[in-house]
């Protein structure tokens, strides 16, 4: 038989794709026969191209095989030390109310999160559990929303470890928002990778919060996915809140499947982490539906936060808006790609998306690339992009009024991310967003 | 008894060209001087560099305010001070209400000079009494800083401010430019509110229109970044029968 050699499988691999595969094949991961074709199929996928690098286009700004240069041992599951050290994580909210769901180290732990008293309609169970007895909302969705091809998202694929399974039933209206705690507690780099299922159906409701954060200079890896369906009429809000330690790498994926008349708000706030990729997928497949995709990312030292973002109009009459900004400091750097789609039957699509980014140093670096593919006649797109320092006039006309040149600026920075965080609906989601921007504008020098 | 400010020779430019050429000029608490002259005489570019603004270099002279230096103090610190320019053109910040905005601008004074913070009570209940007495829309308020503000009511805010600012020297920038009658009058009503034996002020017009509703104790006039002229009241009065040609061929 000839053998054949592409050009991707020639190259020689790197050491991070090398240990990738050796812990592939080591890893003991939940669930049946049936789940271990799904990884091995996504590990298969992801070898065959390997990490992404600047040549393919939608890792272009954030070339994922020269940043990343090792991968990581698998977190072992988490003991007594890492479950006490886990304790108050998540302190970021603690006025929020709502239900709190613990995971520490890529492990679901129930002891630590707050089951009692749950809502009729509401069902959670960890992602770990659901693979292993063969749940079968599952084996229905998981994976199979939308069609992604994405190296990160076939490696969480992979390797998912834990996460959680959350189903809204009809019409139900959860008030309480529920909130995803991931804390990483390991000093020395692990890596952990995550995968929930979130279905909500029609005409149900769901607050969905996700944090992240880990123990400063830990080198750690994390590898998020979560995978939502926003049934007809219902509604998601979704806010991903990312203050991963200042060594962390932290890649996720968010993948959203809009019905007729559903609504999806979602807000991405990013603060901390070496190395943050949030990508998100919309595919708005049923008529009437609206998606708003928001981002806010505060940036200092030699952080570098990428979102990219692709909405698929597949279904007419849709809506969607994505507002994203990035305040950089030092040498920081922002990358912004949104690609929108609409498709042939799509028509009376109504889609805006803008990107702006305020430098506060002459070293830090926004990159911004919009992309419209239009295949319908009768709609409304537009997309604009800035890139600008503090406007000079704004700060003397608040010095003038006796306001410090630092408070001054603090006020205007505040300002540009209040467009953001403003959006969201849930007034103490705002409040601590807003505490969290006053608290970074604090530790600027 | 020292002058409440005392500008000496001043001398500035923007953008490296010289605009104020040897500037004196000296104000007393109590005293109202209107500074007129014609366009491009130096009359924002002096409230400019009284206020501090980066880019207004001052090349000579000096400014004593109370007997100190201005001139090395920052903006914020003028105003701390006690000095205050109500702007031209007031500018629009989105995003900051306009609440937020008064209350960290009073605190960061008061802070600066060693005064206790007013509450947030204190603040919305005086902000809301001013803002009575200007007429004002209390919705103006909620709104972020002058957004969608029209000329009549950034004006009118920039009086609120100064109003509850209490500066001892207010700098007013062609506080009539924009305005109708109305507001006019209710503008000047509220700096003639401000009027005191302890504040001295400077009123920057183009027209003599402002000064039947501020009645200046002094006026100047202003020629190529000097002070030509300076008489009483009716100096104002002669200047809108004659015109600024004179002075204008005198500077030349």
């Amino acid at each position: 038989m000839a053998q054949i050699f592409p050009a991707e499988q020639a190259r020689r691999k790197t050491g991070a794709e090398l240990a990738l595969a050796d812990i592939f094949a080591a890893a003991k991961l939940p669930g049946d026969l049936r789940v271990k074709a799904v990884r091995t199929a996504a590990f298969s996928e992801f070898a065959a191209n390997g990490l992404p690098h600047r040549r393919i286009e939608t890792w272009k700004y954030t070339d994922l095989r020269n940043l990343m240069r090792d991968a990581k041992p698998l977190a072992p599951p988490p003991d007594a030390t890492a479950k006490a050290s886990a304790k108050n994580a998540g302190a970021l909210f603690p006025q929020t109310g709502g239900r709190r769901l613990l995971f520490v180290d890529g492990a679901f732990v129930p002891q630590l999160s707050d089951l009692s008293d749950m809502p009729a309609g509401l069902e959670i169970c960890s992602m770990a559990e659901a693979l292993a007895s063969g749940d079968p909302l599952t084996a229905r969705h998981l994976g199979k929303l939308l069609p992604v091809r994405d190296p990160a998202l076939s490696l969480n694929t992979a390797l998912m470890g834990d996460g959680v399974v959350i189903h809204v039933a009809a019409n139900t209206i959860i008030a309480e928002p529920l909130i995803l705690v991931f804390v990483t507690t390991s000093g020395s780099g692990t890596a952990t990778f995550m995968r929930s299922l979130v279905v909500v159906e029609p005409g149900a409701q769901l607050t969905l919060i996700e944090s992240y954060e880990g123990p400063d200079k830990s080198d750690y890896q994390v590898n998020a996915a979560v995978e939502i369906s926003v049934g007809e009429g219902s509604r998601v809000d979704h806010v991903k809140v990312t203050c991963e330690g200042s060594a962390a790498l932290h890649v996720a994926s968010v993948l959203a499947a809009l019905d007729a008349r559903a609504q999806f708000n979602d807000c991405y706030y990013t603060i901390g982490g070496s190395l943050v990729r949030n990508q998100v997928f919309v595919r708005i497949a049923g008529e009437g539906a609206s998606a708003s995709i928001s981002g806010a990312s505060l940036l200092s030292g030699k952080q570098h936060a990428d979102s990219t973002l692709s909405i698929d109009h597949v279904a007419g009459g849709c809506q969607s808006r994505e507002v994203f900004k990035s305040v950089l400091d030092d040498e920081a750097r922002a990358v912004f790609q949104g690609r929108i789609k609409v498709q042939p039957h799509a028509q009376k699509t109504d889609a805006r998306m803008m990107s702006r980014a305020l430098l506060l140093s002459d070293t830090a670096e926004a990159s911004s690339k919009p992309e419209l593919e239009i295949f319908a006649d009768d709609v409304q797109c537009g997309h604009g992009t800035t890139t600008g320092a503090l406007d000079p006039e704004l700060k003397f006309y608040l010095m003038a009024r006796g306001v410090p040149e630092k408070d001054a600026e603090a006020l205007l920075i505040q300002a540009f991310i209040g467009e953001v965080v403003d959006g969201i609906d849930h007034e103490n989601i705002r409040d601590v967003l807003t505490e969290a921007t006053a608290g970074w504008l604090r530790e600027r020098k | 008894m020292t002058a409440l400010l005392e500008i000496r020779d001043l001398q500035a430019e923007v953008a490296g060209k010289q605009i104020l050429k040897g500037l004196t000029l000296t104000v007393n608490a109590g005293e109202v001087h209107a500074i007129m002259g014609p366009n491009g005489a130096g009359k924002s570019t002096l409230s400019y560099v009284l206020a501090g603004k980066p880019g207004y270099e001052v090349t000579g002279g000096e400014v004593l305010f109370n007997g100190v230096d201005m001139l090395s103090l920052s903006p914020d610190e003028r105003a701390a001070a006690g000095t205050f320019l109500a702007f031209q053109y007031p500018l629009e910040i989105p995003g900051v209400a306009t609440m937020t905005f008064l209350r960290t601008a009073m605190n960061a004074q008061r802070k600066k000079r060693g005064e206790p913070e007013l509450s947030s009570p204190d603040l919305i209940k005086r902000v809301r009494e001013i803002g009575d007495q200007l007429g004002m829309n209390p919705d103006m308020l909620k709104r972020p800083v002058n957004v969608g503000f029209s000329g009549g009511e950034k004006k009118r805010a920039e009086t609120l401010q100064m109003m509850l600012l209490e500066p001892k020297l207010c700098v007013l920038d062609e506080t009539d430019s924009g305005l109708d009658i109305d507001a006019l009058k209710i503008v000047a009503n509220g700096v003639n509110y401000m009027r005191s034996p302890e504040r001295g002020m400077i009123v920057i017009t183009h027209y003599q229109r402002l000064l039947d509703y501020i009645v200046p104790d002094v006026v100047h006039v202003l020629s190529a970044g000097k002070v030509v002229r300076t008489g009483g009241k009716e100096l104002a009065l002669e200047l809108e029968a004659t015109g600024y040609a004179q002075y204008l061929n005198e500077a030349a």
